[in-house]
């Protein structure tokens, strides 16, 4: 029925985004077949999987149907680390073909592999993100996420290369540079993180130039939480139209789920990735519709294939078909996170690493908060600690030492400036429950 | 010949100087001075009133953070020179100021200036030495009345 959609000549979809109109049947018949498959590798080839699967006394044999997935071992972050650097690898070393890294700025990174296998699959879930956000053969697209150990620029690179697409692979950075290209090559897409863009677009008003005025009339968006609102902003300010895509390097890399033109929800590429929401507390598979915490089985991937992932974030799936008529089911774009991790210029950061500093200082542990904003596409981080009885003195210049003391222990500890001010007490408004430390205002 | 100050933390923003100064009154403690130190983020509100104490149990239950510090009451001269008289010699003792302002009062030709010093005694001998006095708070209060 979606052939005629599936003609690229047409200007419609392209072919690799068959499998996101398969029918329900024929799609849960696929998931089954793959999970069984590599339930079966990973049972065979890691470890760490065996030893946990038969703690269960599971066998991949136990796996008769989807449903059964739930009674799987979680993977969660640690595992990867704990794992550094080839501990999960279900293929020889001669049959991987790319290592991607996390940065590791708490640590030893994490290191996902690819066989060759993987990096078709990994460009084909690219390509069909690509399509959802209207791409075509013919499209000139510029490549702003970084090129290197993040998977953000290759993933993106090869999958629209796939489609047809032309790359113009210009990383991230230098953006006198990347205005010019965006205007002399005449792109028409081009994807990035929403804050470098937003940056992008004020820079380009600083250079006299308007991204109105040019072809650019698509941006594919992702590796950072941003909002509606923010996305008002760019569609009215560059004349485009703005898709949010999700991934994340233990499961691929972006690929794994994206928006569509109804822009309401990110289509999980879910023949390849089967996505859960579970109670984070409990562990408990909750039904479509419900709110948790988003856990992803890799279906097809060879390298390193990754069972019942925590990705900590916390989304829901939509029940409702889409208007787009693909029937891969959406998640709700993320908005936070179970674990409070602060992602600050791709660097991570906890509030219990600022809470260690604030007790380091002072002893006592005051009521803070920690406020997130983007100025200038650069993420800022403000700590707003209350002033104690202990700490307050009538003389300015005390205060201000009091400032600078807390400010630099917190910055010792994570590595990035901070703004640190200092409040009234009770100003920080009390919870009922866990403390809100973090309020993150970067999508607004 | 010391008298108390009541310093509180005040955030630099619009409205914040209204509530502690609305919960004094509403107390019935009256103000004999007050100054106001600013920061581009935080300010620090110095008061001097005659029941510190009601006005710190008031503050406190209101949840502002306040304290208390000695302060020296400077009598001098409302004239031209009155003031650079008084630092002339505070400057040639070598007594550190830590900040200081003024409090007019109703005698003629009489001001006060409220002084802190990183050591008050000291500060006082200094003056005591140079016929130079200091208010203590009984005098205030009369200065005020």
């Amino acid at each position: 029925m979606h052939n005629a959609l599936w003609n690229d000549d047409a200007g419609g979809f392209h072919p690799a985004s068959a499998p996101d109109f398969l029918p329900d049947k024929r799609l849960k018949e696929v998931q089954l077949r793959r999970l069984r498959a590599v339930i079966g590798r990973a049972y065979e080839h890691v470890e760490l999987f065996r030893t946990r699967m038969r703690e269960r006394k599971l066998t991949p044999e136990s796996i008769q149907g989807l449903a059964d997935i739930a009674r799987l071992p979680f993977m969660i972050k640690t595992d990867l680390r704990d794992t550094y650097p080839f501990g999960l690898f279900a293929s020889p070393m001669s049959d991987i073909v790319r290592l991607h890294a996390s940065s590791g700025t708490t640590g030893k990174p994490i290191v996902v592999a690819y066989t060759q296998e993987d990096l078709k699959v990994w460009a084909e879930v690219m390509t069909r993100t690509f399509a959802s956000c209207g791409l075509h053969r013919g499209d000139i697209l510029q490549n702003a996420f970084g090129y290197g150990l993040f998977t953000g620029g290759l993933g993106a690179h090869y999958g629209a290369e796939t489609l047809g697409a032309t790359v113009i692979p210009i990383s991230g950075g230098n953006t006198d540079r990347q205005i010019m290209v965006m205007r002399d090559f005449g792109v028409t897409a081009l994807c990035a993180t929403p804050s470098y863009f937003t940056y992008l677009i004020e820079r380009a008003a600083d250079l006299g130039a308007d991204l109105r005025d040019m072809p650019l009339k698509v941006g594919v968006f992702g590796a950072e939480p941003w909002s509606d609102a923010m996305r008002a902003r760019i569609e009215e300010a560059a004349g485009i139209k703005a898709y949010d895509i999700y991934g994340l390097s233990e499961i691929i890399g972006p690929g794994v789920a994206s928006e569509c033109e109804a822009q309401d929800g990110l289509h999980v590429f879910e023949d390849h990735f089967y996505p859960e929401i579970i109670d984070p507390e409990s562990g408990a598979v909750l039904p479509d519709g419900e709110e948790g915490e988003l856990v992803i089985t890799t279906l097809s991937k060879k390298a390193m294939p990754v069972i019942r992932y925590r990705t900590r974030d916390i989304t829901r799936i939509i029940p409702e078909p889409c208007s787009c008529g693909r029937s891969i089911r959406r998640i709700r774009r993320i908005g936070r996170r179970s674990d409070d991790m602060i992602i600050l210029r791709g660097v991570n950061v906890y509030p219990s690493q600022v809470e260690a500093a604030l007790l380091a200082v002072e002893g006592t542990l005051p009521h803070y908060q920690i406020i997130l904003t983007r100025e200038q596409g650069l993420d800022q981080m403000t700590v707003e600690v209350e002033v104690t009885p202990e700490v307050f003195s009538d003389e300015v210049r005390a205060m201000e030492e009091v400032r600078a003391r807390l400010g630099q222990a917190i910055e010792r500890i994570i590595g990035i400036r901070v703004t640190l001010r200092l409040v009234e007490p009770r100003s920080i408004e009390r919870s009922q429950g866990k403390a809100k430390r973090v309020i993150d205002r970067r999508g607004d | 010949m010391k008298l108390q100050q009541l310093s509180l933390f005040l955030e630099n923003r619009p409205g914040r100087l209204d509530a502690p100064l609305e919960a004094i009154a509403a107390a019935g403690i009256n103000i004999l001075t007050l100054s106001l130190a600013d920061t581009a983020q935080f300010g620090i509100l110095r008061l001097i009133v005659r029941d510190w104490d009601k006005a710190r149990q008031v503050l406190d239950d209101g949840g502002w953070v306040a304290n208390l510090t000695e302060v020296v009451a400077v009598d001098v001269e409302d004239r031209p020179g009155g003031l650079a008289e008084v630092l002339k010699v505070l400057d040639q003792a070598g007594v550190n100021i830590e900040y200081m302002y003024a409090f007019s009062s109703y005698r003629p030709g009489k001001a006060i200036l409220i002084f802190r010093f990183e050591d008050p005694d000291q500060a006082i001998k200094v003056l005591l030495d140079q016929g130079i006095r200091a208010l203590d708070s009984d005098e205030l209060i009369h200065a005020d009345a």
